[in-house]
């Protein structure tokens, strides 16, 4: 697009999202933001599909507390994650709004 | 019927109708109707997820499973559960950031293509039928059960009653709709497992003890219903990806004004499904232990009135009437949500963007919403009718494998990759549709040699649910499709649209956010 078509779609919704897009404050949140959230759900996708992958070798099937076996005891802890996980993110989410506040607030500092 | 559940039930019908008749006074605009105007709060809207993602597939079929195959059944809790991480961390709030009313709406803020629009319509209409056949005939079956009502008649009213609800009071009585049942339903659970547990004087181990001593320890371990690591590995990939890729979970995500609330709704549903589905375990060996499988296969081959027998073994008549009416609240919540996101699809993405390139007034875009749930909940009635003999679980699973192969991928790419374009969508949403048809219809609920499908014959593809195949060649499909045309597409525009929306999707900036 030209020039023109970016001064004209910029004053449209009046925010240049070119010049967030190029601001460093922004690309060092969005950076740490995704290696968190990726780095997370790797781990957390790992462990939930060793589940059925374990469940069907002896590994799991062996009693862990009276009859209760550890594919059990492996799912109640799947069950755990998911909390531990849940606050863990609510609580850097908060961290990544601050953030993401900062950069809106250093570029309207510098000026649309 | 009894004078006990006649009264749950008018109670719960009772109730359904009033939240309608308020809502129905609110709902004025297509904002209203399809998103409730954007006003729900975080807790609310959790419930109302949570609504939607218990099922009565998951309440009657998870404790039925659990009930007759131990801990196989005990698979889907798991993976409903953890799926709210993927929700969490990776979707729901660019979902928030960039949508209106519909996946669509979405998708075509970074590629605004009409084709795109289409294809994303046509699979949820597509997700959103098989879903909502799944749960009539659930329901069909269960109400003539319970109270010896025809299924045709049954589900004419199930059919009725949820088409009333989105008629008339839009998303802010279904979502209403679905917060009730979510409530009582995670009260009902909570009395009979607390019940359950008791007779097991509190004991975990002793409750294990007593499954692994008078019925054997293969219900402690996986293997009574999926032999294979493959295919319970496919199916847990459909249902923990699924539910990211299921249009009517996406479409709750616009009910919150912003990003942060669309967070504290997953969390409030994260903790909602996590007690819920612990509590299976309760539900599951109780009905297996006081009710005994000879009674609950007498009643239901596919053990899903496990819970209601359950019920009726601990409390009478009384508890069974009111399990009873739970259930059907759960099933009268999920259609409704259904409807809602089927019209969706027809009325706003079809009608009004596609055939009348968005230029609808207020009026007539409430009139196309209110067309298009009518015509929605005729063509699955009618369906329903038709397919009672199908088996419902096959139907649920099947649309979370469609969901997490048509609908993720593309989600992912469209938020997270610089250099994906219009074709790259349109051949990830495609190919994600097609191979789960054709997949599906060459694996083994379509052919049997024994005869218990639809076909006589050897299946082609012997995966229940084809997702570890699908889900790969949706994301590959993406890949190559942008990839091969990237030199048809203007780079530059291309670039400047993914920069917004890579900055919409991170700040949550918008024209109303920010005043200059």
């Amino acid at each position: 697009m030209s020039q023109l078509g970016d001064k004209i779609s910029a004053k449209c919704d009046g925010i240049n999202y070119e010049k967030i897009d190029r601001m460093e404050a922004f690309n060092q949140f969005v950076k740490k933001k995704n290696t968190f959230l990726f780095g997370i759900t790797i781990t957390f996708l790992t462990f939930y599909i060793l589940l059925p992958v374990l469940a069907f070798t002896p590994v799991l099937q062996q009693k862990a507390v009276g009859s209760i076996t550890w594919v059990w005891v492996y799912s109640l802890a799947l069950f755990i994650m998911t909390i531990i996980l849940c606050t863990l993110y609510v609580k850097m989410a908060s961290k990544f709004d601050k953030a993401a506040a900062a950069v809106l607030q250093e570029y309207e500092k510098a000026g649309a | 019927m009894n004078l006990v559940s006649a009264g749950f039930f008018l109670g719960i019908v009772g109730l359904t109708l009033i939240v309608t008749y308020i809502a129905a006074r609110r709902t004025s605009s297509a904002s209203d109707f399809y998103t409730a105007g954007g006003g729900l709060k975080g807790w609310q809207n959790g419930f109302a997820i949570a609504g939607d993602y218990l099922s009565a597939a998951a309440f009657l079929g998870v404790s039925g499973a659990i009930a007759l195959t131990g801990f196989d059944g005990f698979f889907f809790s798991v993976g409903y559960v953890v799926a709210n991480l993927v929700l969490l961390y990776i979707i729901a709030e660019p979902m928030r950031n960039l949508g209106r009313y519909t996946l669509a709406d979405m998708l075509t803020s970074r590629f605004n293509e009409k084709r795109i629009r289409g294809v994303a319509a046509t699979g949820t209409i597509i997700i959103v039928i098989l879903y909502m056949i799944a749960q009539l005939v659930g329901a069909g079956a269960l109400i003539k059960l319970l109270f010896g009502i025809e299924y045709w008649m049954a589900v004419l009213i199930v059919g009725v009653m949820m088409t009333t609800y989105v008629l008339f009071g839009g998303m802010t009585a279904t979502s209403w709709v679905q917060i009730i049942k979510a409530g009582l339903l995670l009260f009902g659970t909570t009395l009979l497992a607390f019940l359950v547990f008791s007779k097991f004087d509190f004991n975990l181990v002793k409750m294990f003890d007593t499954v692994s001593t008078n019925y054997g320890d293969e219900y402690l371990v996986p293997g009574m219903k999926y032999t294979s690591t493959i295919d319970s590995v496919s199916m847990m990939l459909a249902l923990v990806l699924g539910t990211s890729g299921l249009p009517h979970i996406l479409m709750r995500f616009f009910t919150v004004k912003d990003a942060k609330t669309a967070r504290a709704s997953i969390s409030w549903t994260t903790w909602i499904t996590a007690i819920f589905f612990s509590l299976t375990i309760f539900l599951g060996f109780g009905a297996m232990h006081f009710v005994g499988f000879d009674k609950i296969i007498a009643e239901n081959a596919a053990g899903n009135t496990a819970a209601p027998l359950l019920a009726e073994f601990l409390g009478g008549n009384i508890l069974l009437s009111f399990i009873c009416a739970v259930a059907f609240a759960t099933i009268l919540a999920v259609v409704s949500g259904l409807v809602l996101t089927g019209a969706s699809a027809i009325s706003h993405d079809i009608y009004g963007e596609i055939l009348k390139d968005g230029k609808l007034t207020e009026k007539q875009q409430v009139l196309a919403a209110r067309i298009g749930s009518i015509s929605i909940a005729i063509v699955s009635i009618l369906l329903a009718l038709f397919a009672q003999s199908l088996n419902v679980s096959f139907l649920v699973s099947f649309a979370f494998c469609i969901g997490a192969s048509a609908n993720l991928p593309v989600i992912l790419y469209t938020i997270y990759w610089k250099k994906f374009n219009a074709n790259g969508a349109v051949a990830a949403m495609v190919t994600g549709l097609v191979s789960c048809l054709i997949l599906g219809a060459l694996g083994p609920n379509i052919w049997s040699p024994t005869g218990n499908a639809i076909f006589v014959g050897e299946p082609i593809v012997n995966l229940a649910v084809p997702a570890i195949i699908t889900i790969p060649l949706s994301f590959f499909a993406g890949y190559l499709g942008s990839i091969l045309t990237a030199h048809k597409v203007e780079q530059a525009e291309a670039e400047r649209v993914y920069k917004e929306i890579r900055v919409k999707a991170h700040t949550g900036i918008s024209v109303q956010d920010v005043s200059h």
